[in-house]
């Protein structure tokens, strides 16, 4: 086991970007390693080797299966949450094309399937954003009334990245039902989990396509999966040598996939106790920001449950982007709501689409928690946190 | 055919120096070289005016081209093939040479000219190009001769041991060898305009040596790679030179403390001009250079380019100052920097940006503002945070 906190270059630092990506758990490493330098078959070799190599890739899926509640034929490894979005909105689309051209997706999205739609609306394909309430929740009542006899997909994420929000995904997916069932139709839906999963139990998930990737839940990056239902055929968007059930051809990036695996399989030993205490952290971030710190605003719904994960605050008068390498320059790493503020192109698409102010959206900074984070850690955030915003104040800076 | 192949590089500007021509000629060979050294068996001669590169024909000869394209102080390359001084021989040599042409540019119609650099060859130079003409008619079926309007211009240099053969020109930047003309100190922010200005002196043969302001945490550690990579580009025509990087943040704060908000800019570029010319004298720069540009920006019309020139003593170069941004531009696409210049990182000068920039200062009143400040003391507190970043070219 790795030591929680997290030592670079001889100084200990605090890693709050965890929606950014994680640090490998220990055991992952290991195994990657060992993959490495004792198993670099092709799991397609007939020989031995080839068949060390795909018992591997085998186990892995059993334990990425199990974590979504799936079976293992429905499981296809990626290279990762992008490529599992866009398998999975332009697999639907091209592949029932005939039954309809429209799909319905929301403004808030990661930009992996919000790019995957555009391109599709070039193609010829109708492509709704839903809206977000001030919190981030999708407008269900537009969502019903947007569905029609030409939609075949509707595409929502579980927990939003940036800020949290929890989308009913459930109760999206029980409206698409009903409406198939009424209008004798096949809309399928697809679920962007990449940062629910780890967090929140994913086997409960009723959309026929999942989306989740292994650097977000200390795995390794490179690789992911997305989950097809059984009985869902949608078209590939590499060939070749037929690999993962011919829905996604390149030989298996094995080391990865182990590595995905042991991952996994943290996920289904330990997820609910992880999440608690993620959750627990969270709510002493918040606490602390709240007493501690004057004139900000915490993004995201009022009183519904949210990702124990992410806190997403906006600290008014301040420029994210320098607060962020304030906290950087005391060790402590978090992420920002707005590239850069000196242009507006560079602001959240998610924090405009929940209708925050243009010094709300400056402010804004991403705390995400990941499994090595502890209470010192937060206890040490919210102190240097307000020092630096008390002398920031003091200074200004124009805008 | 020839062993190597040969390049004539032609010295432009270097030509036009009087009894120091030899000096700047040299100069100009040991650069070349220099840049050439990645290469082996490389000669590179000087002879009556001109200088010769000779390399193996195991070399990609464009890449070497290329190379000697960026040395300051040329004009112009050709790739030319050699050939005994006498008029059969190259005859022989041109007929080669029209074959090659032929098959890779499908060349169908030339026209010779020559000249003779030896007058005591006892051939004038319209007779050598009618003469050599006539043998390429006769070994090119293929050619035709068009004195008006040729595919081909067939260039014969008669020389007292040698002439050369070529056909072709590349262009050089021109400007003189570097190493001519002094050290100067650029002040690098991560723009558009001051690696340009920098490649304008270095162009006239100044050495570089270049200061970047930073305001961390204020601006990104990316900017500050960003300065680097810039500098890096500079350096492959200017050759590699320190790179001076300070933390201005201190003055910054200072300054919006104490004095007036429209005065932010005008005040903080003063304390660079400051920092830069310490910078210069400790480093044996005679000059300091700057992107600016007139009227470009609130900081750059007359009135604030007369208090910032009244903040230091050493001559202050803006090889920039009259031109169109256009222009700019267009000059930073050639050599290169542009795309890096526009990655979008604030630098320091994005930073305490005020709403209404006063574009009229008066000095007296900024040395007032400025009084208020303990200039020595802030100059000193920021020279600590100094890193000196080796710069290579690549």
């Amino acid at each position: 086991m790795l030591p929680r906190f997290f030592r670079r270059k001889g100084v200990i630092l605090i890693y709050l970007d965890n929606s950014g990506t994680t640090r490998q758990y220990g055991e992952v490493t290991a195994e990657m390693r060992r993959v490495m330098e004792n198993d670099f078959g092709n799991p397609s070799s007939l020989h031995r080797l080839g068949l060390s190599a795909e018992k591997l890739v085998r186990k892995a899926r059993k334990e990425v299966a199990e974590s979504l509640g799936a079976t293992e034929e429905e499981i296809v490894f990626t290279s990762g949450g992008t490529e599992s979005d866009n398998m999975a909105i332009f697999g639907v689309a091209y592949s029932r094309r005939r039954s309809g051209n429209k799909i319905i997706t929301v403004k808030t999205e990661h930009p992996a399937v919000l790019e995957s739609c555009r391109r599709l609306e070039r193609d010829g394909f109708q492509v709704v954003y839903l809206s977000v309430d001030r919190g981030g929740l999708v407008d269900l009542e537009q969502l019903k009334n947007e569905m029609d006899s030409q939609t075949v997909l509707i595409s929502v994420m579980h927990v939003n990245n940036e800020v949290g929000t929890l989308q009913p995904v459930e109760e999206i997916f029980r409206l698409k039902q009903e409406w198939n069932k009424t209008h004798n139709r096949d809309i399928l839906m697809h679920v962007d989990g990449v940062q629910s999963y780890g967090k929140f139990d994913l086997k409960n998930i009723s959309a026929e396509l999942i989306s989740v990737s292994g650097h977000k839940v200390h795995g390794p990056k490179g690789i992911g999966a997305l989950y097809i239902k059984k009985g869902i055929n949608i078209d590939p968007m590499l060939v070749g040598g037929g690999q993962e059930g011919g829905k996604r051809s390149g030989t298996e990036n094995v080391p990865a996939i182990a590595g995905f695996g042991v991952a996994a399989s943290v996920i289904n030993r330990e997820r609910g106790k992880t999440a608690k205490e993620m959750g627990e952290l969270k709510e002493r971030l918040a606490v602390g920001i709240q007493e501690q710190v004057r004139d900000v605003r915490f993004n995201g719904p009022n009183g519904q449950e949210t990702s124990p994960s992410i806190l997403n605050v906006s600290f008014l008068g301040i420029r994210g982007e320098v607060l962020l390498h304030s906290l950087e320059q005391e060790e402590i790493y978090v992420s920002t709501g707005s590239a850069c503020a000196s242009n507006k192109k560079g602001q959240s698409h998610v924090l405009k689409a929940m209708g925050l102010k243009n010094d709300e959206i400056e402010g804004a900074i991403r705390f995400s928690l990941g499994a090595f984070n502890t209470r010192e850690e937060i206890d040490v955030t919210i102190d240097k946190l307000a020092a630096i915003i008390v002398k920031m104040r003091r200074l200004g800076s124009f805008r | 055919m020839n062993e190597k192949n040969i390049l004539i590089v032609r010295c432009g500007e270097v030509a036009l120096k009087g009894l120091n021509k030899p000096y700047f000629e040299r100069m100009l060979v040991e650069r070349i070289k220099k840049v050439l050294k990645g290469f082996d068996e490389i000669e590179v001669t000087r002879n009556e005016g001109l200088i010769f590169v000779r390399a193996g024909k195991n070399h990609d000869l464009d890449k070497i081209i290329n190379a000697v394209s960026r040395v300051f102080g040329v004009a112009s390359i050709s790739p030319a093939v050699e050939a005994p001084s006498d008029l059969e021989k190259i005859g022989e040599a041109a007929v080669d040479f029209m074959l090659d042409l032929i098959e890779k540019k499908c060349v169908k119609t030339f026209k010779v000219d020559a000249k003779r650099a030896d007058k005591s060859f006892p051939v004038l130079s319209p007779d050598i190009a009618r003469i050599i003409g006539g043998k390429v008619l006769i070994g090119c079926k293929v050619l035709k001769v068009d004195v008006h309007n040729p595919d081909a211009l067939l260039f014969v240099d008669v020389r007292r041991d040698k002439s050369y053969i070529y056909e072709q020109k590349v262009s050089g930047f021109g400007g003189l060898p570097l190493g001519t003309n002094g050290k100067g100190l650029v002040l690098l922010s991560g723009g558009i305009d001051s690696p340009v200005a920098a490649w304008m002196m270095a162009k006239r043969g100044m050495l570089l040596e270049a200061l970047h302001f930073h305001s961390y945490p204020y601006t990104s550690e990316r900017a500050q790679e960003k300065v680097e990579d810039l500098a890096k580009i500079v350096a492959g025509y200017s050759g590699g030179f320190k790179l001076h990087v300070i933390n201005l943040l201190p003055i910054q704060e200072a300054i919006v403390e104490h004095c007036p908000e429209e005065e932010t800019t005008i005040l903080v570029r003063r304390f660079m001009m400051k920092i830069a010319e310490k910078v210069a004298l400790e480093r044996n720069c005679m000059m300091l250079i700057t992107g600016e540009n007139l009227g470009q920006v609130a900081s750059q019309t007359a009135e604030a380019l007369v208090v910032t020139d009244d903040a230091v003593k050493m001559p202050v170069m803006r090889p920039l100052i009259a031109m169109d941004k256009v222009e700019i531009m267009d000059r930073a696409k050639e050599i290169g920097t542009f795309e890096t210049s526009i990655k979008p990182y604030e630098d320091c000068c994005t930073v305490f940006l005020p709403k209404h920039p006063k574009t009229k200062p008066k000095l007296h009143e900024i040395l007032e503002s400025e009084a208020r400040l303990d200039a020595s003391g802030l100059i000193e507190k920021v020279m600590e945070s100094r890193q000196i970043i080796s710069i290579y070219e690549k």
